[in-house]
């Protein structure tokens, strides 16, 4: 009897499931656009998530007062993953089998991206990530194209391409030392592409130095890097360690320029190296608030009338996303799943506030990078950098 | 020329920093033979204290020194206390598995209280340094203060040991705790002082290196604690020239090492140097050969 009643049961969850994946798809008759926001609102990343939502929402907030997508509403979808992988697949699994959305917005990090993206792909929802920079979020193991995946933000490897170019031909500068971060995968990433586009253009690589994350005491490297004689380094890696590394350097009278990535951006490299250490340093990011052309200034305006705060990086490239996305639902006409992702595809020229942006046949940008320079402790915008 | 002469003086201030946190270390490993795994960790609350106490309460260098070391000496009396003494006449391993618990205890909890994240020192000493060789060669004011320091500790401490009643009974208590104790000496204060002592010269370290890297975080102490631990047993571990000698050796080692291409390698060295010496030389650079007490 109770058998009988456990199959019934089961019988019926069974059905009302089907039922409910067959009310699944987007549904073109709504008069609203269903969009799903997956983010990290809680948990260790919070900060990240946050500050990509709050972008995304301004930038629906404008669209709808401006009649919407196709004559209809954006309705925001938003659910937190408490910034875990695990997570991250089931809001993207609920939102790609029960809410209807034409399009998955997110995760912040890398990591939690990866994780979002099978439910997608097997629902054949495009994603959107606008802050996973790393390699393999959009290609596979294998290089192939993961087929319903974009990305807004640029490659770790590209930082490290346009940071060459800028000190080949910006800076014109030829001796190059490095010292990166062995211990991460970012670092790496920046190094070898650096090194790569570097030598193409004919500069010299004097050395390739090594450092693992934690470490303090640099002094031994860059003193048998001075006897090298270098006329710049360049140092791939995140903060903590970076701003021991230039404090050193000086310290030492190791005065060249040093390059490296967006891991400079942060409050403490200022604590931790020292005002009168930070000068003449050169990074890459997505954005800069002193970036004064038009579309900046305005993303600025409105973004502090409605969360009276400056704008961050994360905050743009959520804003960059959200705009971008509008821009192919319109040119795709209508709000279906597999017209978005090739408008998605023949992105070109889209200009955002974090550069002009046109997606490549691997599904990611080719945008233009911002070059910060710090003079005195003070990061100050010095320019946008496009591709060459 | 003036490369080498850069990198001696980098090796020299490096190895003062492991020649101080290997004081403490060898310290209580002569009185009690027990390998204090959390003395890594004392540091690391001590460079705490440092920082709170110039950050919040805003004073100068020596008296957050001062406030530090007699904060973190109270720190290894309570640790000896709760966490030791009950342990005296069990295996040497329970002590050190136990000394093992205390050094994840300590970084958690300061983690929980804290946050995992990087802290930073106020400036409290002056940004200055002294250049030699038309300023090819550097040396940091704040490598002085530190070498200073380690050198006056290490003769306070020698003296302490030597030359005073409470160093006599420390001798004879780690030569023969019974004997000693017939002999009406309170092995128990003894062993307290000792503690004290150690942790009082592990939170002057933690100080120290807070304000040269300028950076702390609840997991500082390890890796530095097992350097220090080396460079203990290099030198002999138990005898306090030891420490400084071997604190300064692994401190040029590691120049070197780094120096010649092998930055990442740095620390295996640090550990290949701790397997050779205990081969081939387990008393260390300054240990004798002695018979095993009966």
């Amino acid at each position: 009897m109770n058998k009988r009643l456990l199959f019934i049961t089961i019988l019926v969850l069974t059905l009302s499931l089907i039922t409910g994946c067959s009310q699944g798809g987007a549904d073109n008759s709504s008069d609203e656009i269903r969009v799903g926001l997956n983010y990290e609102l809680s948990g260790d990343n919070a900060t990240y998530g946050q500050g990509l939502v709050e972008g995304i929402e301004l930038a629906f907030e404008e669209i709808n007062s401006s009649g919407g997508i196709l004559g209809k509403q954006i309705k925001a979808i938003k659910i937190d993953n408490q910034s875990k992988d695990t997570e991250a697949t089931n809001v993207s699994t609920r939102l790609a089998t029960r809410e209807n959305v034409v399009v998955l917005l997110g995760p912040a990090t890398s990591g939690n991206t990866k994780a979002a993206i099978p439910p997608a792909m097997q629902n054949k929802i495009p994603l959107i990530s606008g802050s996973a920079t790393a390699d393999d979020v959009t290609v596979d193991a294998n290089g192939n194209v993961k087929e319903y995946v974009f990305k807004t933000c640029f490659n770790d490897s590209f930082q490290g391409v346009m940071m060459a170019q800028f000190a080949f031909y910006d800076l014109n500068l030829r001796n190059a030392a490095i010292l990166a971060d062995s211990s991460s995968d970012y670092a790496q990433g920046l190094s070898k592409a650096f090194q790569e586009t570097f030598k193409e253009l004919g500069g010299n690589i004097l050395a390739v130095e090594a450092y693992q994350a934690r470490d303090t005491d640099f002094k031994a490297v860059l003193t048998n890097l001075k006897g090298l004689n270098p006329e710049f380094l360049f140092v791939p890696g995140y903060y903590e360690e970076v701003g021991l590394i230039i404090r050193q350097a000086r310290e030492l009278g190791l005065n060249v320029p040093i390059l490296g990535g967006d891991g400079y951006e942060s409050p403490k490299l200022v604590e931790i190296a020292g005002k009168e250490a930070l000068n003449d340093i050169y990074y890459s990011s997505h954005y800069s608030s002193q970036d004064d052309s038009e579309n900046v200034v305005k993303f600025k305006e409105s973004f502090k009338a409605k969360y009276n705060k400056e704008p961050d990086a994360f905050n743009a490239l959520g804003y960059d996303m959200a705009y971008l996305f509008a821009d192919a639902l319109e040119r795709a006409g209508e709000a279906d799943t597999e017209k978005l992702k090739k408008a998605l595809e023949a992105t070109e020229g889209f200009e955002g506030v974090t550069g002009v942006l046109t997606i490549d046949e691997k599904h990611n940008p080719v945008k233009s990078v911002t070059i910060l320079k710090i003079e005195n402790g003070e990061s100050v915008f010095l320019k946008k950098l496009d591709p060459q | 020329m003036e490369q080498a002469i850069q990198q001696l003086i980098n090796g020299i201030s490096l190895g003062s920093i492991y020649a101080l946190i290997a004081l403490g270390y060898t310290m209580v490993y002569g009185i009690i033979n027990l390998i204090n795994f959390a003395h890594g960790d004392i540091y690391m609350v001590g460079a705490y204290i440092g920082f709170a106490l110039t950050t919040f309460f805003n004073l100068g260098f020596f008296p957050s020194l001062l406030i530090s070391m007699a904060l973190t000496s109270l720190i290894g009396v309570v640790i000896e206390k709760v966490a030791y003494k009950p342990l005296r006449k069990s295996t040497r391993i329970t002590a050190l598995i136990t000394a093992i618990s205390v050094s994840l205890f300590l970084q958690y909890t300061m983690m929980y209280f804290t946050g995992p994240q990087t802290r930073t020192f106020p400036m409290v000493l002056e940004n200055r340094s002294l250049s030699f060789l038309n300023g090819s060669v550097v040396m940091d004011i704040k490598n002085i203060y530190i070498l200073m320091i380690t050198l006056m500790l290490m003769a306070a401490l020698q003296f302490i040991v030597r030359k005073t009643r409470m160093g006599k009974a420390m001798r004879a208590t780690s030569f023969d705790m019974e004997a000693a104790q017939l002999m009406g000496i309170n092995v128990d204060k003894v062993i307290s002082f000792t503690f004290a002592i150690g942790s009082a010269l592990a939170g002057a370290a933690g100080v120290l290196v807070g304000i040269y890297y300028n950076t702390i975080n609840p997991l500082m102490g390890s890796l530095p604690g097992l350097k220090a631990f080396v460079a203990a047993v290099l030198g002999g571990i138990g005898l306090i020239p030891g420490a400084v000698l071997g604190g300064f050796s692994l401190g040029m080692i590691e120049t070197i090492v780094s120096a010649n291409g092998g930055s990442i390698f740095k620390d295996a060295v640090a550990f290949l140097i701790l397997i050779v010496v205990l081969l081939l030389r387990p008393n260390g650079l300054l240990g004798k050969t002695t018979k095993e007490k009966v």
